[in-house]
């Protein structure tokens, strides 16, 4: 699997490499372990559509239990940090097979235990056992192997190969897979014959009789040509055994006892073999496995992420070639996805967002939101380069179109709402707000927007202010960006967002440019 | 066993199941369906097959894949020239290959079946079948082998002969009989998963001994047995799902093997369907007295196209009398505008080279008296169309967005024929697109044929491109009348609508 380049933050907080001292604990905090996460989504994952991606992100992964790692705001920068270098680690380092490698024989242990648990005969039983201890130490082996020739500059994952050093040359885990290797072996060498007349079966030691469906196939062969159709019965095979298998396997157990006499020892001495630590990083680096994999799907289109500087002291915030996650996400890699940039130079501290609709002004604010969020937890953010605020609280409040049937009672209900955001703001918060007084007359939403602004400005919040309602530009402290229609196919919903007028492209080269027509866009194409 | 009748060295690729309809929206790429649209194939399809729906897809999809090498296209012309002397014996093998489509009804057998013993029982009345039939082919092949002179015939008729020799046919015989296992099914196993038995392994039956200490039960560790009681049902399907894991593998074996035998038959049937297509068509033509010649398939650089005579096939498919035909020289040009007066036959001009230069591509013969050209990778037309019914989108935004699908398929060597494209705009912004367009397309190495009224755009590329480019022009008589012949000549400032105007409104 590819994984979008992502690109290099500057100035991220350093960590003091004081990494020796402190054992494995957690891939998600340093130095201790996690478990004091937010089990539901803050209230901003509606209106910023991260409530979908959570979904899409960890389909498949219910088993890890991952979503409130990504609801919770890490506690500090250090921990932002904490997580970026694991993050790139893993995408540097090529980590990311290894570690789906792992994940995979770890879900297949755990799947074989749990037959184990559930058949009903004894030779059964043990064979679920002695490959799921197998998978184990293949799993263990293989990812102590890659990890060993990474080159790794997290504290998170060399605290954690550390640990597994220790761990693979621990007698407990070094008898294990001696243990399991050598039954495994036994058991493969393992060959015995089945012959049925009637309702007799005898069952031998294979003694080299030829392949009969073989010599059946090379008479033929002369026809081969490429794949046909499989006319093999699909004989499912059930976790269960039936009797007659059971009565074989007994009889084969017979035939077989300097086979199966040490296997039964076997089981009894390792009954309870997987480590618990080991289960923490498989779990928490699901967390990370999960984001990257995530972008990966939307690699083929063209669209870049970056790791971002966080910063709880400057305003500057920006963010290039940035998009709306949850979009990209909707319109897969078919469809492109259109970019956006933003920055802000202080004194500037409110981006008002004005022009037509259906121009992507709801999308513009959802990825401010999306950005910061996503930052905040440390993952990579959509963008070439970004730099974010580490805020102390992300609020949001956009016009739903189902509000509009008490107009009177959603206005009283919008202004509370925002005075009661405006009252629990700092001056580290975040506000974002889409069209909130959209529904009311453009008297009223005039006045208002002003006086809200003029909270805004006051409190020093960082916000997004989407609006129909031009004069707001003019306040200090604003910036004002506009929605461009590019001719578009009205079906793709992937629009520009700029500062200052639209661009002055005649109509027909623009489209040729939207549909990569033009000389300049062909010439490289035809490159490719 | 392969027929290659098609390429010298691999198999024709083609959908083993074809779909119950033909849509020709589903089975072809936008750009295949710009084609058939574009120069009317579908015309030439409907010829080809005869009003048979299996030679029309084969007409379809081997006119579509174009070879794009002219040793391929050379190979292709000869088995074409044997089949056009031969008609004969390649229509009754084209038969043979047909009636082996029906075996499977016949033999009640290719039902998906969850018992493997009557997968291999119908395996092996199928068998039988294709037997009688592969006889018959290779007797054609001992009668006849002279009569073919092509490198595609010689080797199918030498690899029938070696490879379906007596002795095949009597080792054939033998495993046919064997398949049935009247004495039990033996077979290996080795422990999987959980211990349960896997890899069952069939093993030829009757080869290992009984030791008389066994077969008393006495002292051995080689063998043991249970029987399962009369009673146990359960016990006793089990028991039949093992033997059928045995019966499983050479049930498969001898199934996929019916399934070689009628793979090859299929694709014989349509390598040699292609082949029928062709002497339909040349039947039609001949008959109304269409000259054809055999096209000389030349490298792509330095680029060339020559011609003389040149009909549009498909219009002379539909009409009784010959077409009339155009003759050009254009050898040393990437570039071919065409311009003149509407209805003037510039559009009938364009399509018969893009006819041709498929056909050429296709291995066949072509309408014209002799036509010579560089063998492209690829076909593209962008013709104008209708305005999108849907409206959902401009004129100009649907062209240009075709031409961007175009630009995603275009590899250097295409050869790209427009006709009035961007014209959807103004004269200005249509010639701009135009210009740009077939300057990125020359550049990669690509030829144009361009059929425009932008008197602005076909100046441009006169005064910019005088070395790379060649203009022609629809004609006209002294009496205003078209003639549908074109010439070599520049463009002219003024277009033609308003003689085209009188011609309608004046006549009524």
């Amino acid at each position: 699997m590819s994984v979008p380049k992502i690109a290099e933050a500057t100035g991220l907080p350093s960590i003091d490499d004081d990494s020796a001292v402190k054992p494995f604990a957690s891939l998600m905090y340093d130095g201790h372990e996690s478990g004091h996460e937010l089990l539901q989504p803050p209230p901003y994952f509606g209106d910023s559509y991260l409530g979908q991606v959570v979904e899409t992100l960890y389909k498949g992964r219910e088993e890890y239990d991952l979503a409130p790692f990504f609801f919770t705001k890490a506690p500090d920068l250090a921990t932002i940090a904490y997580r970026q270098q694991i993050f790139r680690d893993l995408q540097e380092g090529g980590l990311l097979a290894t570690v789906q490698r792992f994940a995979g024989q770890m879900r297949k242990m755990r799947s074989l235990l749990r037959g184990a648990r559930a058949v009903r005969y004894k030779y059964q039983k043990e064979g679920f056992f002695l490959d799921a201890a197998k998978t184990y130490c293949g799993a263990i082996s293989a990812l102590h192997g890659d990890l060993a020739s990474a080159e790794l500059s997290s504290r998170g994952l060399s605290t954690f190969r550390r640990y597994l050093d220790n761990y693979v040359i621990s007698e407990d885990f070094r008898s294990l897979a001696e243990d399991t290797r050598r039954r495994a072996e036994d058991l493969s060498r393992v060959v015995y014959t089945v012959t049925i007349q009637g309702s007799r079966v005898t069952v031998s030691r294979y003694e080299g009789q030829p392949d009969y469906s073989a010599e059946i196939q090379q008479t033929f062969e002369r026809f081969e040509r490429g794949a046909t159709k499989d006319y093999r019965v699909d004989f499912r095979d059930l976790p269960e055994m039936n009797h007659v298998e059971a009565q074989i396997s007994e009889l084969v157990a017979r035939l077989f006892p300097e086979v199966f006499e040490p296997l039964d020892q076997y089981c009894d001495r390792y009954a309870d073999f997987p480590d618990n630590k080991i289960g923490v990083f498989d779990r928490e680096i699901q967390f990370y496995v999960a984001y990257l994999e995530f972008l990966a799907t939307m690699g083929s289109s063209g669209l870049s992420f970056c790791f971002p500087e966080v910063t709880d002291e400057s305003k500057e915030i920006f963010a290039s070639e940035t998009f709306d996650l949850a979009l990209a996400n909707k319109l897969g890699s078919q469809k492109k996805v259109v970019v956006n940039d933003f920055f802000l130079k202080d004194p500037e501290r409110i981006i008002i967002v004005s022009g037509p609709n259906q121009g992507g002004k709801t999308t513009f604010a959802r990825t401010f939101a999306q950005l910061h969020h996503l930052a905040n937890i440390g993952c990579p953010v959509p963008g070439k380069r970004a730099r974010l605020f580490g805020f102390d609280r992300l609020f949001t409040q956009f016009e739903k179109e189902e509000d509009l049937d008490n107009l009177a009672g959603k206005l009283e209900t919008d202004l509370q709402r925002i005075h009661e955001t405006l009252s629990a703001a700092t001056s580290k918060s975040i506000l974002v707000l889409n069209e909130v007084f959209s529904s009311t007359t453009l008297h009223d939403a005039r006045f208002l927007g002003q006086r809200i602004l003029e909270r805004i400005i006051d409190l020093d919040l960082l916000a997004v202010y989407v609006t129909f309602i031009d004069e707001l530009t003019t306040l200090p402290k604003t910036v004002s960006m506009i929605s461009t229609i590019v001719p578009e196919d009205p079906a793709v919903r992937t629009f520009k967002v700029v500062r200052g007028d639209a661009n002055g492209l005649a109509y027909a080269m623009a489209i040729a440019e939207k549909h990569g027509v033009t000389y300049k866009r062909l010439t490289e194409r035809f490159k490719r | 066993m392969k027929a290659l009748l098609l390429y010298r060295d691999r198999d024709f690729e083609f959908p083993s199941e074809l779909p119950r309809k033909l849509d020709l929206k589903q089975e072809l790429s936008p750009h295949q369906l710009d084609l058939v649209q574009d120069l009317e194939l579908v015309t030439l399809f409907n010829v080809m097959s005869g009003g048979d729906r299996f030679l029309f897809e084969v007409a379809m999809r081997v006119m579509l894949a174009s070879l794009d090498d002219a040793s391929a296209i050379v190979y292709r012309q000869h088995v074409l020239a044997d089949c056009l002397a031969q008609p004969d014996l390649v229509r009754e093998l084209y038969n043979i290959a047909t009636e082996a489509m029906e075996v499977p009804k016949k033999a009640a057998w290719g039902w998906s079946s969850h018992y493997p013993a009557s997968i291999l029982a119908g395996a092996v009345r199928a068998l039988e079948m294709y037997l009688e039939l592969l006889k018959r082919v290779r007797l054609i092949a001992d009668q006849h082998t002279s009569d073919f002179q092509s490198e595609g015939f010689s080797t199918l008729f030498r690899t029938l002969q070696l490879e379906l020799d007596d002795q095949y046919f009597e080792a054939v015989t033998r495993h046919l009989k064997q398949l049935r296992f009247k004495n039990g099914v033996t077979m290996s196993a080795e422990l999987g998963s959980a211990n349960i038995g896997v890899n069952y392994v069939l093993r030829s039956p009757g080869s290992r001994r009984t030791a008389w200490r066994e077969r008393i039960g006495l002292g051995t560790k080689n063998a043991f047995s249970f029987t399962i009681p009369p009673r146990d049902e359960a016990g006793a399907q089990a028991v039949a799902g093992l033997e059928a894991r045995g019966l499983n593998l050479v049930a498969n074996a001898a199934a996929q093997s019916a399934d070689h035998i009628k793979s090859f038959f299929a694709m014989l049937r349509l390598e040699l369907g292609f082949y029928v297509g062709c002497l339909n068509v040349r039947d039609r033509l001949v008959t109304k007295g269409e000259t054809l010649c055999v096209p000389r398939p030349l490298s792509w650089e330095p680029p060339s196209l020559s011609f003389t005579g040149l009909g549009d096939v498909c219009l002379s498919l539909r009409l009784e009398k010959p077409v009339v035909g155009n003759s050009a020289d254009v050898h040393g040009k990437s570039l071919l505008v065409i311009t003149g007066p509407n209805s003037g036959g510039k559009s009938t001009f364009l399509r018969s080279i893009g006819l041709a230069q498929l056909m050429m591509q296709a291995g066949m013969f072509v309408t014209a008296e002799s036509f010579e050209a560089g063998v492209a990778k690829a076909v593209f037309t962008h013709f104008i169309r209708e305005e999108d019914p849907s409206m959902t989108r401009g004129r100009l935004d649907e062209e240009l967005s075709r031409m961007g699908r175009i630009a995603d398929e275009v590899s250097p060597r295409s050869l790209m024929l427009f006709n009035e494209s961007f014209a959807g705009t103004n004269e200005r912004e249509g010639s701009e697109i135009g210009r740009q367009v077939v300057r990125a397309l020359l550049e990669s190495n690509s030829k144009v044929i361009y059929v425009t009224h932008l008197y602005d755009l076909a100046e441009s590329f006169r005064l910019e491109l005088p070395d790379t480019s060649l203009f022609m022009r629809a004609e006209r008589s002294r009496d205003g009348l078209r003639t549908y012949k074109l010439v070599e000549a520049d463009p002219l400032p003024t277009s033609n609508g308003e003689d085209l105007y009188y011609r309608i409104f004046e006549a009524r």
